[in-house]
């Protein structure tokens, strides 16, 4: 079994509370870097593991700490965006839920390392039981001295606050998340200038997702060498992943970047394969906004590869027959799923969630919904595919913030990959209200293709 | 589409108790950023009020020293405020991809018919209402619902779960 750097007390009793955690070995993150590294060290550390955002972009976490600006006697500001709502993605939910300690911990550090004296934690507001466990998380951290006024004796201040959000999906993106966080409706800023330069109130700022900033405690306490032995080439470290959707052992799991996704998808330490005995028709690796892909592109690349759980592995050959590793949202399809229905169902998310700014995404989404849904209902039209991939690659690359982009892909993925099944719910639209179309050939192994 | 309902909008007082939570949160953020204390007083308006009224709106604009239109495109935006009253308990049903996968869809026809009421209707004791929300982020564990004002979670639901849940629930207000 994988040695777990985030995970691995989760299960001792009590770790919720300051003083099991700390027993564990917790704080000694914050302990190390404010007495024994200067800020730029603990930037150092972070570069030097490779750690990637976790949040779903997959930027390098040490490399946007740097760009930070640090103009004289202006604040800066650490945001941790705990705004999970990518449809399939539930690890940090579980993270903040079991272990908030680490959260706090990874957030001292990362906000020493910045130079923020006052960071927030931006989390979504239908997670207030979260909210009230970080608050009580904060507030014993803050009475052993681990945060306020000189921290440890060091001459570090830090304040650290919760701040709920109110229900929208767009407060995920950095710049919403910001605006949200001033108390205005969260629309994504145009960019430049970066929060790096001019976020939260105007300063610089950085905003890192959840899982990011709690892998910055094994990073400091083990070095970002050693962090970056764990895994596969540019993808360092471990990752959470959330497995949902039709697989038999759902839930959170750490996983080594570079785990096969066969073994990840089948082994009983992971997913334990598809419940009740079905087999598996198609996989969105890493979030709804991500492609999704047939079994057996899943499972194996366009070149016969086994696919790993890595970001380059999920990412091989690029829109056509790859997909992302996103934000970790593991969403298995067995063969009784339709997707159609799917796709439809995801298409009404981005619609709502639109934040209306722009107006491809705006209207485009509705389009795409309302095309979708007489697909699904037996009323579509055989032009409907082609005019559902044209409106999404009308949306994509034209807005703003990337909510068009992950409103597009998934709508463009699966009529790439499902077209037949589409155009069976065109054909035979009276059947398709009443039965899914079931597996089709997604599942089949890849023919093998000889060279001539 | 009308969002604001002001049928109901009768004056609101904010008590010294409520007010010196708002105060706390202001304490948060740097002099002269209060707004960015707009979000976290709507949900404590709504849980003492159970719905976000524009007199209630317009009361928080004025203790934050902001515009009346502020506080009201805010609430308009989120989701998770309500622009009307509500059943004293509103669950609210993911009915996103992944829990569809895992039969979300029956279970919001279950409750429909359990209740009698259509989504966003109120039973006529006042104590139920229900609706379809986006993800919950607790997609491992679907199908799932939440009560707020404390956003309790109910997971792996199933009809009969729904059934105790409501049933507990009356008792509890019948209480």
């Amino acid at each position: 079994m994988a040695r777990k750097l985030l995970l691995e007390h989760i299960n001792v009793p009590g770790i919720n509370t300051f003083d099991v955690y700390r027993s564990k070995g917790g704080y000694a993150a914050v302990e190390k870097a404010l007495k024994t590294m200067s800020s730029d060290d603990v930037v150092e550390e972070v570069k030097k593991s490779g750690l990637r955002g976790r949040g779903g972009a997959g930027f390098p976490t040490g490399m946007k700490w740097s760009f930070l600006a640090k103009p004289e006697g202006v604040a800066r500001y650490l945001v941790c965006n705990a705004d999970e709502s990518e449809p399939g993605t539930f690890k940090d939910r579980y993270l903040m839920t079991y272990i908030p300690h680490l959260l706090i911990e990874g957030m001292i550090v990362a906000s020493y390392a910045l130079g923020a004296k006052t960071s927030y934690i931006y989390v979504r507001g239908e997670m207030m039981p979260q909210i009230r466990i970080l608050e009580k998380a904060i507030a014993e951290a803050k009475n052993k001295g681990f945060l306020g006024r000189n921290i440890l004796g060091s001459g570090y201040d830090l304040e650290l606050y919760v701040q709920p959000g109110g229900g929208a999906y767009i407060c995920g993106e950095e710049t919403a998340l910001l605006e949200s966080l001033e108390g205005k409706r969260g629309n994504p800023r145009i960019k430049p200038p970066f929060p790096a330069i001019a976020g939260l109130y105007g300063c610089p700022t950085v905003v890192n997702n959840v899982e990011s900033i709690a892998a910055v405690v094994p990073i400091i306490n083990e070095g970002g060498e050693e962090y970056a032995k764990v895994g596969i080439g540019r993808s360092t470290g471990t990752k959470l992943i959330s497995a949902g959707g039709n697989v038999k052992n759902p839930g959170v799991y750490e996983i080594d970047l570079g785990l096969p996704v066969e073994e990840f998808l089948y082994s009983e330490e992971y997913c334990g394969g598809i419940a009740n005995g079905k087999r598996l028709k198609a996989v969105v690796a890493g979030g709804s906004s991500v492609p999704i892909l047939p079994a057996n592109l899943f499972m194996k690349t366009i070149t016969g590869e086994p696919r790993l759980m890595s970001y380059e592995s999920l990412a091989e050959g690029g829109f056509v027959s790859g997909t992302m590793m996103g934000s970790g949202g593991f969403i298995a399809f067995d063969e009784d799923q339709c997707i159609v229905r799917n796709t439809w169902n995801f298409a009404r998310f981005y619609h709502h969630e639109s934040c209306g700014q722009c107006s491809p995404c705006r209207e485009g989404t509705g389009w795409m919904e309302k095309v979708l849904h007489r697909l699904e209902y037996g009323h579509g039209k055989m032009s409907d595919m082609d005019l559902l991939v044209d409106v999404s690659k009308k949306i994509e690359g034209n807005t703003i913030c990337p909510l068009g982009d992950a409103a597009a892909w998934p709508v463009a993925s699966a009529i790439r990959h499902f077209r037949d099944e589409f155009e069976w719910h065109v054909t035979n639209g009276a059947e398709a209200v009443t039965r899914n179309y079931g597996i089709a050939h997604y599942a089949d192994p890849l023919p093998k293709v000889e060279a001539v | 589409m009308l969002r604001v309902d002001n049928s109901e909008a009768i004056p609101v007082e904010f008590s010294p108790e409520l007010v010196a939570k708002f105060g706390d949160i202001v304490s948060r953020y740097p002099e002269g950023k209060q707004k960015s204390a707009l979000l976290p007083i709507l949900h404590l308006v709504q849980a003492e009020f159970g719905w976000v009224s524009a007199p209630a709106m317009d009361k928080v604009a004025d203790y934050l020293h902001i515009q009346d239109i502020e506080v009201y495109e805010v609430a308009t935006f989120y989701s998770m405020y309500f622009m009307r009253p509500q059943g004293k308990y509103m669950l609210e049903v993911c009915r996103t991809g992944p829990c569809c996968l895992v039969g979300a869809e029956k279970i919001m026809d279950h409750i429909e018919q359990k209740l009698g009421v259509k989504e966003g209707d109120v039973t006529p004791d006042g104590l139920f209402s229900w609706r379809g929300v986006e993800c919950l982020a607790a997609c491992g564990f679907g199908p799932v619902l939440q009560i707020g004002p404390e956003y309790t979670f109910y997971e792996k639901l199933t009809n009969e779960s729904v059934d105790q849940l409501i049933s507990d629930l009356k008792a509890k207000a019948s209480n």
